[in-house]
């Protein structure tokens, strides 16, 4: 298929959002199963809190997200300057900040998919692992972790479509600079701004559609494969 | 060596057992919601006791007192679980060798090669659980518990999901566990038969406590003192040599001083003393010596006790020629109409096919148990 229907600046968008997208499900999907497995076995004081805290950008106004998180990443915030002091990394107005913003929006979402599906594992495969002499650590990573694979591909592929389609927050936190924090949905958005830009937000739209379709496809298929082999076990 | 002694307290259930066994296989028998899984899972240790002690040849699992727990891990308990509990996402190669994995390599009690011979299991070994048999799972469970190399195998309810042909196949496995590996043995089981060939301690239990335990001829033999609540339950054991075999019509026949026991299994003359389970709803009494009959197994024996309550069935113990005790499940009206009373010459009678094959086994493990 030939691209040329796409300007040299929505390709840009275009490969920005891929990128940002890509590195925020990357990124964030370590702490997801983490936290997934301490939501789903864990009993500790204050579960109710993390549980209501990593769901808060669910039911947050996007805008109130990337505020907060202006306010806490910012140059001057106490976690932004502290990063730019100590690693080096500035995240507000950059591609990063864009991405960290996308993590924090779709963290919810993956964290309940590999929850649901580490709450579905049969508790007994775990013991049975036990008493043969795996420790919890190894419990994880042999029964646990593969047996859940299905939800955190499930998780991922959510994670990845909500983070392309990510926009207040995102702009909020860092802007809309071409190039650079701008995009798909913000691009559309500065589209829809300008006199005659109407041809360029159906066409990024149209991309949008393609890429969240494709990535729902892909989940179902790779959902479907290993449901396979779940089934050829079971 | 295993000695047990817990107390755990749920919402709607309290466990507060006691029991202790010198070696060999120990059967904890009762019905469902007795409290056998909840002891298996306090021996591996899945459930944690509010207080009490188990220890297992000598090594403390668990002590409450001492502030003593050892975890899951660590206990090297081969617990098999009802269902087998197969990894679903290994195969069974994978299963087997897993707990080889964290197992210290000194104390491995039987090869990989060897235990895959003896279950049988070498065809399947690329398998993955969803297509095995019950039969096979469960075979696989049993060889995977034994390759953790573990100081007591805790088997829950192993036959429960099986058919009798599948039982068959593996009783005579666990009985060369008992005897030829020497490895500790608790076997939870409702199955009168199993716990029967099995242990040499029956340890019986009833709402979380522990009613009666020792050999499972005194457990299961319903002396007038303790008539069994249910007469199915009643059992009785005698033990004698394999005389004869007759392959042709597929039975064997036992030497008893008060006659000879004909069994419905093969089992090889010479091969030893056998124990064989009786359920005492299977014996008839009569007073005379019949003639033909279709009943195979007459004993001689005198009437040495009579326990019968307002129901219509009463027990009666007959005390057999060469000293076995027989118990027999008949109606009252029976007992009045035969005249029956302590002292009192009888024939008990049994049909050999009502004799379950699963209720005989060798038993030369447990005399030297006992």
């Amino acid at each position: 298929m030939s691209l040329d229907w796409i300007t040299p600046e929505e390709m840009v968008a275009i490969k920005l959002s891929l990128r940002v997208a890509t590195v925020a499900v990357l990124a964030s999907l370590p702490v997801a199963v983490l936290v997934a497995y301490l939501l789903s076995r864990g009993q500790f004081r204050g579960k109710i809190l993390l549980d209501g805290l990593v769901h808060m950008p669910l039911v947050l106004p996007p805008v109130v997200t990337g505020y907060v998180l202006l306010i806490l990443f910012g140059r001057r915030g106490p976690l932004g300057a502290f990063l730019e002091q100590t690693l080096g990394i500035v995240l507000s107005f950059r591609w990063t900040g864009a991405a960290l913003a996308a993590a924090v929006m779709s963290f919810p979402l993956m964290v309940r998919a590999i929850r649901l599906a580490m709450d579905a594992i049969d508790r007994r495969s775990e013991e049975a692992a036990a008493t043969l002499g795996a420790s919890p650590l190894w419990v994880f990573a042999t029964v646990t972790l593969p047996l859940a694979v299905p939800g955190i591909i499930a998780g991922m592929v959510l994670g990845f479509a909500k983070a392309l389609g990510e926009f207040g927050a995102t702009i909020t936190f860092v802007s809309n600079i071409p190039g650079e924090t701008q995009t798909i949905p913000a691009a559309i958005y500065s589209y829809t701004q300008t006199p005659g830009g109407e041809a360029g937000a159906l066409r990024l739209s149209l991309i949008a559609v393609g890429l969240s379709f494709a990535a729902l496809v892909a989940s179902e298929l790779l959902i479907r494969r290993s449901g396979q082999t779940r089934a050829r076990f079971e | 060596m295993i000695s047990f002694s817990c107390r755990l307290a749920r919402p709607r259930f309290t466990l507060e057992a006691d029991f202790s066994s010198p070696s060999g296989c120990t059967a904890l028998f009762g019905a469902s919601g007795s409290g056998k899984t909840t002891i298996a899972r306090l021996i591996a240790g899945i459930e944690r006791p509010d207080r009490g002690r188990i220890v297992v040849n000598d090594h403390v699992l668990v002590d409450t007192e001492a502030g003593r727990w050892e975890p899951i891990h660590k206990r090297r308990v081969g617990l098999v679980f009802q269902d087998g509990q197969l990894l679903p996402h290994l195969n069974v190669r994978q299963n087997l060798a897993y707990g080889r994995y964290f197992a210290p390599g000194s104390a491995e009690a039987i090869t990989f090669d060897d235990a895959v011979d003896l279950l049988g299991i070498a065809h399947l070994l690329a398998a993955y659980p969803a297509t095995l048999s019950g039969g096979e799972r469960q075979r696989v469970a049993i060889g995977r518990a034994l390759l953790a190399a573990p100081r007591i195998l805790v088997m829950d309810e192993p036959l429960a999901s099986l058919d009798s042909e599948r039982k068959q196949e593996i009783l005579p496995f666990i009985e060369r566990l008992r005897d030829e590996v020497g490895l500790p043995i608790v076997y939870v089981s409702h199955a009168v038969e199993e716990v029967a060939r099995l242990a040499n301690l029956v340890v019986r239990l009833a709402d979380g406590r522990v009613i009666a335990q020792g050999p499972p001829a005194d457990v299961f033999a319903a002396g007038p003192a303790e008539a069994p609540a249910d007469r199915f339950e009643a059992i009785s054991f005698l033990s004698g040599l394999v005389v004869r075999e007759s392959p042709e019509f597929g039975i064997a026949i036992v030497a008893h001083p008060a006659g000879e026991i004909a069994v419905p299994a093969l089992l090889p003359a010479g091969g030893g003393t056998v124990r064989v389970a009786i359920q005492a709803t299977n014996v008839s009494l009569a007073t005379e010596k019949p003639r033909n009959l279709s009943v195979r197994t007459v004993l001689a024996g005198r009437v040495n006790a009579i326990s019968a309550g307002t129901g219509p069935s009463g027990l009666v113990t007959v005390a057999l020629e060469g000293g076995d005790r027989l118990a027999a499940s008949v109606t009252r009206h029976a007992i009045a109409d035969l005249g029956l009373a302590p002292g009192r010459e009888v024939y008990a009678l049994v049909k050999a096919v009502s004799i379950d094959e699963r209720g005989v086994g060798r038993f030369d493990g447990a005399k030297r148990a006992r």
